[in-house]
């Protein structure tokens, strides 16, 4: 069917200001993306699944400005054993970058691996994006598949002894970088991939996740609290027998913020759970858009996802447990809740279950309110003052999600960044 | 019912469960046909059809308009494609848009002059239609006093009103029930003031169609005060072949009045599938209660998917005063698609929408039903809890939206919607729209067994129960409750129902 005419003329003014990375074993895959962005067209608010999200600020030609926020606050993370990636603008920064050399893992820059005839990355690099566009289309991805001009592509074959940190800075006020990371972890490996910083002014993101056989990932993000950014980000894990991905975000501030997660889970007995902290004041829409298939016996998958707004901050959730045909034993799980501390802000939520398999327990639960008055009345009567205890409450909220979190020393810092905000408001 | 026996049943499906789901689906008892002479509108929609139909029901030429405009819009629409259901594309130039008796051409001053042929098939569907106290069918109301147990009814067969029950009675207290094709000609102002303002002439693709042809169904109007002294009921009658059936139904309870309004529905069996738009609209004033009761019971189609009802309804109630209250029952059993949201737009302070229902499908049927509750005024308050049962290769969807807008202060939901699965080829599935917008509203949305009332849980369990003995006595209690608040004329269906369990449920 022929695009409508409003949405053609968008995809081809975004098109014409970007330039695809020519030659080597990536092309026919960028190519093949480009035809599908071409094919769908970018979205825009008439799409339903875009339906509580406006869209045109990721889909422009060029990217709002937005300020570089200056913090005196350490850098998350920073007191962690890593391998740091630095991307500056979504440019490698070789310097503040360590040696990407580590035991039990192949890292290599995408940039880098470009010109190869050959790599095994070819497998995966828009395979898994490609799976991902039915039965809902997902063009912004496809434009990152076909354009983005560097990532990380990492290879797990063993135990590395430390996590793999990905860092985003932003500097420039227009800058507008897309980056596509490609991970494989093979049979029984295991590795924790660590992501902080706002990236730049408008921030795109893939990051395609292969995890074979007994293989384990875990990934922990923070999206940076500059105010202005904009940013949509894409996670496509497919899963073998017994593996496991857990995967949590921590967005603080941030204009917008579309966080896809699409996990396929093909082995039995595949363990995946994806879980979110927000907290948002004025203008802040953040949005979780969550697709997980059931495809195979026995697989668990868990979504847990927390919203702190206020001053009008909109806080989004669109997620979907599929339990397709002969999934039987499935343990699929969602949760989205909202905590609005004040009248203006707006929760806008779609938790979705399509089941077609009997034996299958899914349940999920949506609730959005504010804070309980009895117990902020119960800590106010053991001498707790008012604003201490509800930031208590606040945090006891966000406590579910943030229990997602494996490593404690982790969690602990991810907590305190979550208290800083509560005590500084923004 | 093949489909049922030859599937495995998982453990923990308890065989009552299977046995009754059995028995809605699989002998479909109102699948005879009335043989009787018709009189046809030509086949096809245009607008010589609506002016047609117009002038069979003798209107004023304001509706005729009325009914041209929507046609107008109504071209220019798509057929809408986003609901859970998959059948072929529907020829709308293929169908007759109005047929009726040719012995009700002039139309009878009273049931008694009405072809004994149609009162025959009332009788044998136990629809009463002589003004008689006892419910064909139901145990025990021989005796029961004749007072008590009164239901007016409205019998539509295909594009006509036969006639309606109690009109005496009902008028003595105030209470006008009629065909809306008598309300238009005999109540015009009162139709002229409510028609289309709860569902927009141009509200979605099938309300619009059935604006602009809908040939009959029932008004009722309730004077401030009253409390409605009987049911009122509508039973509507599919029976001619080829031929899409339009009712339009208007309810009306004016400041302080009572209602409780019952609708039955069912068709022959047909090798064509048929096609069935219907808009009902309410209206709820200042501390005023509505109760609207469905069984829906058309002809599913058969075990291969062949033939059956295609349901395409709107219906909606607009609680414009300050405390009205509206709750709607649906048992859905019937039907090959059903595309069905009765909704409550919650505009006066204190109003309050329930939506219950139970929907169950078998062997090729598909359901996509759910509820709107729409939260404006303050203090507003809904409950939904919908159960889903699928079975065969049926698939069933809740669909529904929570909306609370920012003035909505204090506005409470709770939604709780479970399915069940019978056999591995159907598919359960749940869509609900949630918008939160503003921080006093609560929205609790469910779709877990766990989470029933807490109360009632710790209770069960302090004599000696486990959780899930508990949970199921609750939930099942519960599901009893919604059953048997369906009045006495859906007794027969109800008690069927009754004895299906949702242990084992996924959300």
């Amino acid at each position: 069917m022929a695009l409508p005419k409003i949405k053609e003329t968008a995809t081809e003014t975004r098109l014409a200001a970007l330039s695809l990375p020519e030659g080597g074993w990536s092309e026919p895959a960028r190519r093949a993306a480009l035809a599908r962005v071409q094919s769908s067209g970018l979205p825009d608010r008439r799409d339903e699944y875009w339906k509580f999200t406006r869209p045109d600020v990721l889909v422009g030609p060029d990217a709002p400005h937005a300020k570089a926020l200056e913090t005196d606050e350490g850098e998350l993370f920073d007191s962690f054993d890593r391998l740091k990636i630095v991307f500056v603008d979504g440019v490698f920064d070789a310097q503040a970058s360590d040696d990407l050399k580590l035991e039990g893992v192949s890292i290599e820059r995408l940039a880098e691996i470009a010109d190869q005839d050959i790599h095994w990355a070819r497998d995966l690099y828009g395979t898994l994006e490609e799976r991902a566009q039915t039965p809902v289309a997902r063009p912004l991805a496809a434009l990152n598949t076909a354009f983005a001009p560097d990532g990380v592509v990492i290879r797990v074959t063993g135990k590395p002894s430390k996590p793999i940190s990905v860092v985003y800075h932003h500097v420039a006020e227009d800058s507008d970088p897309m980056l596509h990371h490609v991970i494989r972890v093979e049979s029984g490996a295991e590795a924790t991939i660590l992501e902080n910083g706002p990236a730049g002014a408008r921030f795109s993101k893939c990051m395609e996740i292969d995890i074979a056989d007994g293989g384990k990932l875990h990934h922990i993000r923070s999206q940076g609290r500059d105010h202005e950014r904009s940013a949509v980000t894409h996670i496509f894990a497919r899963l073998g027998a017994e593996s496991s991905f857990k995967s949590f975000t921590m967005t603080v501030n941030g204009h917008l913020t579309r966080n896809e997660a699409v996990v396929e889970l093909t082995g039995d007995d595949a363990i995946v759970h994806i879980a979110g902290a927000c907290v948002g004041d004025g203008d802040f829409l953040h949005d979780d858009t969550i697709f997980i298939t059931h495809d195979a016996l026995n697989c668990e998958s868990r979504q847990v996802f927390k919203k702190v707004l206020r001053n009008g901050a909109v806080g989004v959730f669109q997620g979907k447990i599929l339990v397709k045909e002969g999934a039987q034993k499935t343990d699929g799980y969602q949760l989205s809740q909202a905590l609005m501390l004040d009248g203006d802000s707006q929760f806008l939520a779609k938790p979705e279950l399509e089941i077609y398999a009997d034996d299958v327990a899914c349940s999920h639960g949506c609730t959005s309110g504010e804070i309980d008055e009895t117990a902020l009345f119960y800590l106010r009567s053991r001498g707790v003052p008012e604003d201490r205890a509800a930031d208590l409450l606040t945090l006891a909220f966000l406590a579910e999600a943030v229990d997602e979190i494996e490593d404690q020393a982790i969690a602990e810092d991810i907590v305190s960044r979550l208290e800083n905000w509560l005590s500084r408001r923004r | 019912m093949t489909a049922l026996d030859h599937s495995q049943v998982k453990e923990g499906v308890d065989q009552d469960t299977v046995d009754a789901v059995r028995e809605v689906g699989s002998t479909y008892k109102h699948g005879w046909s009335t043989d009787i002479e018709m009189e046809y509108a030509p086949k096809g929609l245009t607008h010589d059809i609506v002016r047609l139909i117009s002038e069979k029901n003798e209107e004023p030429e304001w509706m005729t308009e009325w009914r041209l405009g929507a046609y107008d819009r109504w071209l220019k629409m798509v057929e809408p494609d986003w609901a859970m259901v998959d059948y072929p594309k529907i020829d709308f130039q293929d169908q007759y848009y109005y047929a009726r008796p040719k012995s009700m051409m002039v139309k009878p001053k009273s049931l008694d002059e009405v072809d004994p042929k149609l009162l025959a098939t009332y009788e044998k569907l136990g629809i009463p239609l002589r003004e008689q106290a006892i419910l064909a069918g139901v145990e025990g109301a021989e005796g029961a006093p004749a007072e008590g147990r009164k239901v007016a009814v409205d019998a539509v067969f295909d594009s006509v009103s036969l006639g309606t029950t109690f009109q005496d009675d009902l008028k003595k207290a105030g209470v006008i029930f009629c065909s809306i094709s008598d309300a238009i000609r005999d109540y015009p102002d009162l139709v002229k003031k409510y028609l289309g303002t709860v569902v927009p002439v141009s509200d979605n693709y099938y309300a619009t169609l059935n604006s602009a042809v809908f040939s009959d169904g029932s008004f009722v109007y309730v004077p401030p005060g009253v409390r409605c002294p009987m049911e009122l009921s509508t039973y509507f009658r599919i029976n001619a072949e080829n031929t899409g059936q339009f009712e339009r139904t208007l309810i009306i309870a004016d400041k302080g009045s009572y209602v409780s309004y019952l609708e039955g529905c069912t068709a022959p069996k047909r090798d064509e599938a048929q096609l069935h738009a219907a808009v009902v609209e309410i209206i709820v004033e200042e501390d005023a209660e509505v109760k609207y009761s469905t069984v829906q019971n058309w002809y599913p189609g058969d075990e291969d998917g062949k033939g059956g009802i295609y349901n395409f309804v709107t219906k909606r109630a607009d609680c414009r005063g300050d405390r009205s209250k509206v709750m709607w029952t649906q048992v859905e059993t019937g039907a090959a698609v059903t595309w069905k949201y009765p909704s409550c737009i919650l505009r006066g302070d204190d109003s309050q929408g329930e939506f219950y229902s139970i929907a169950i499908t078998n062997n090729w049927q598909q359901a996509d039903t759910g509820t709107k509750m729409i939260h404006l005024g303050k203090n507003t308050k809904s409950r939904i809890v919908s159960k889903g049962i699928s079975a065969g290769q049926a698939q069933n969807t809740y669909r529904g939206l929570v909306s609370m807008h920012p003035k909505a202060k204090n506005a409470r939901n709770f939604t709780q919607c479970d399915s069940l699965l019978i056999g591995s080829k159907c598919g359960a599935h749940a869509i609900p729209y949630i918008e939160a917008k503003n921080n006093s509203a609560r929205v609790e949305h469910e779709a877990t067994t766990s989470k029933v009332d807490e109360n009632q849980l710790f209770y069960c369990r302090s004599r000696g129960m486990d959780e899930e003995e508990a949970v199921a006595l609750v939930v099942n209690g519960f599901c009893k409750d919604v059953l048997q608040a369906l009045p006495m004329e859906f007794a027969m269906e109800a008690q069927q129902l009754v004895a299906i369990s949702l242990e084992g449920s996924v959300g």
